[in-house]
């Protein structure tokens, strides 16, 4: 691998955008095809800041900044990839929000940023969303994930009342449903029939790309 | 009654207070209610259950403010009733009190993170809606500002500082929530926080809520190993909740807390109570524990 992708790695793993930007510029300037950047520089250095999280070199602040950092040399990368008319492999569509009567934002917003870092194509819907919300999200976008976020063990319950509504609208069978939060855990995917639980952001990558088998 | 710094001085365990927001909605908090609008139409069950923690022991009665900042009072609707959440939920507490229990006012995070460049709010920002609480809560007359649940060293900075110019004199407690392999979310460290928040001057400082009494068990040695002569604080969750069907329950039982309680004491902990999950039984167990 070349220097400049290596240093790109790098920019990543230490969550420093202006860097990021200079070297994903770099890269192009060396000729180098923007998607071999995005596949040796960019992924698997939000791998390995997933694993540092995972084992606690890593925190939320070292995930946002990194996960920056990428979105800044994606800036760069992107009119190139366009006018080669190629584009960075989606791995699926995701729709992702806080459910209704719960305001806890951070994590939600955290996990989505990962999945977009993945190259994911993400919908957040913010928080506090209604059920009805989902729903028609998931129609509109032809979403395959569906991200439930639950910070209280009240509004846990609203998890469960966005995949019955699914199921009404028969949209069960076309989305995996993959719930979080403090209280949400494995039991509680499996009392509701969702598909999956994530610990955490970092998780919630993994979690989802074994689902979709991306 | 003593002033609370004075008590602190004294080395006697002081018993705080369990959950709130878990016991409301025991009570029958709607799903998607914010405690805060209780505080305003229904404070029948925010006295009784600070009554029913009277009664187990608790000495530190924490007012039902957390989410009663700017930020998190735009998100429920309630911003424009902000004076009067706060001052209500502070008379709320001392009618419960009366003279067998401190009164604290409780200031939570205010959601939104601070880190530049991603964060929605600067420090000065947050400053701002810290000090505008803490101006309230002092004028409604509380013994104690205690800071809890932060997980970011900036914010908790802003929360301090704005308490103590919009509230001088009133000694507060601090602190921080540890989840994620020993130290907060946003990667602080226990003895980090613990000279942080000596050098801010508060006169207790500690953990709360977390990811599990071990976690909080851990962070409370660090602080203890890094300022020996502090008075702590440990307040965490009942442990972790499972469902079991529909219901949460919270795995740590009233023996199990009192358990932690007097390892938190031989730690240096000197106010002691529970987070999430705990109901008057834990806290009866606790102050069982320590007080004898």
């Amino acid at each position: 691998m070349s220097d400049i992708l290596n240093q790109l790695q790098e920019a990543v793993i230490a969550g420093d955008p202006e860097q990021a930007r200079d070297l994903a510029a770099q890269a192009l300037a060396a000729n180098i095809a923007p998607l071999d950047a995005i596949d040796q520089a960019l992924n698997p250095g939000m791998q390995i800041v997933g694993d540092k999280y995972e084992c606690g070199d890593y925190f939320i602040p070292d995930l946002m900044m990194a996960a920056e950092a990428m979105k800044a040399a994606m800036g760069e990368l992107e009119p190139e990839l366009m006018a080669r008319q190629e584009q960075r492999q989606i791995l699926g569509t995701v729709v992702i929000g806080t459910v209704e009567g719960d305001i806890h934002e951070i994590g939600k917003s955290l996990v989505a940023t990962m999945l977009s870092a993945a190259g994911f194509q993400v919908h957040d819907l913010g928080v506090d969303v209604p059920v009805s919300r989902f729903v028609e999200q998931v129609k509109a976008t032809n979403a395959n994930v569906v991200g439930l976020s639950a910070l209280l063990t009240t509004t846990m319950r609203n998890q469960e009342a966005v995949i019955e509504a699914l199921k009404e609208a028969g949209l069960r069978e076309r989305v995996k449903v993959v719930i979080g939060g403090a209280p949400a855990s494995p039991d509680w995917a499996e009392t509701i029939g969702a598909d999956a639980y994530a610990e955490n952001a970092n998780e919630a990558v993994g979690v989802v790309k074994q689902l979709l088998e991306v | 009654m003593e002033d609370i710094t004075s008590r602190l001085k004294s080395g006697r365990v002081i018993v705080a207070d369990g959950a709130t927001g878990t016991m409301l909605q025991k009570a029958g908090l709607p799903m998607g209610t914010p405690p805060e609008r209780w505080v305003l139409e229904n404070p029948d069950p925010i006295r009784d259950l600070q009554r029913a923690y009277v009664e187990a022991g608790s000495d530190l009665i924490i007012a039902c403010t957390f989410g009663a900042n700017r930020t998190r009072l735009e998100h429920t609707g309630l911003a424009d009733q902000l004076v009067e959440v706060n001052q209500r939920a502070v008379q709320i507490a001392r009618e419960a009190a009366g003279d067998r229990a401190y009164v604290a006012a409780d200031v939570g995070p205010t959601g939104e993170l601070l880190l530049a460049p991603i964060g929605k709010l600067t420090y000065e920002q947050a400053l701002a809606i810290f000090t505008e609480q803490a101006a309230v809560l002092a004028q409604a007359g509380v013994d104690v500002l205690y800071i809890e649940t932060m997980s970011d060293l900036n914010e908790m900075k802003a929360a301090v500082v704005g308490a103590q110019q919009a509230a001088p004199g009133i000694p507060i407690f601090a602190t921080f929530s540890f989840d994620h392999h020993g130290r907060t979310n946003m990667g602080v460290k226990p003895e980090q926080a613990a000279e942080a928040l000596q050098e801010l001057g508060v006169v207790a400082f500690g953990a709360n809520c977390g990811a599990t009494l071990e976690m909080t068990e851990g962070a409370v040695a660090k602080m203890h190993e890094a300022i020996p002569q502090a008075a702590l604080i440990a307040k965490p969750n009942a442990g972790k909740p499972h469902m079991v069907g529909h219901e949460a329950v919270y795995d740590a039982t009233p023996e199990d807390m009192a358990e932690y309680a007097r390892k938190f004491v031989a730690l240096g902990a000197r106010v002691i109570g529970g987070c999430c999950g705990s109901t008057p039984e834990h806290i009866a167990a606790i102050a069982a524990a320590v007080k004898s």
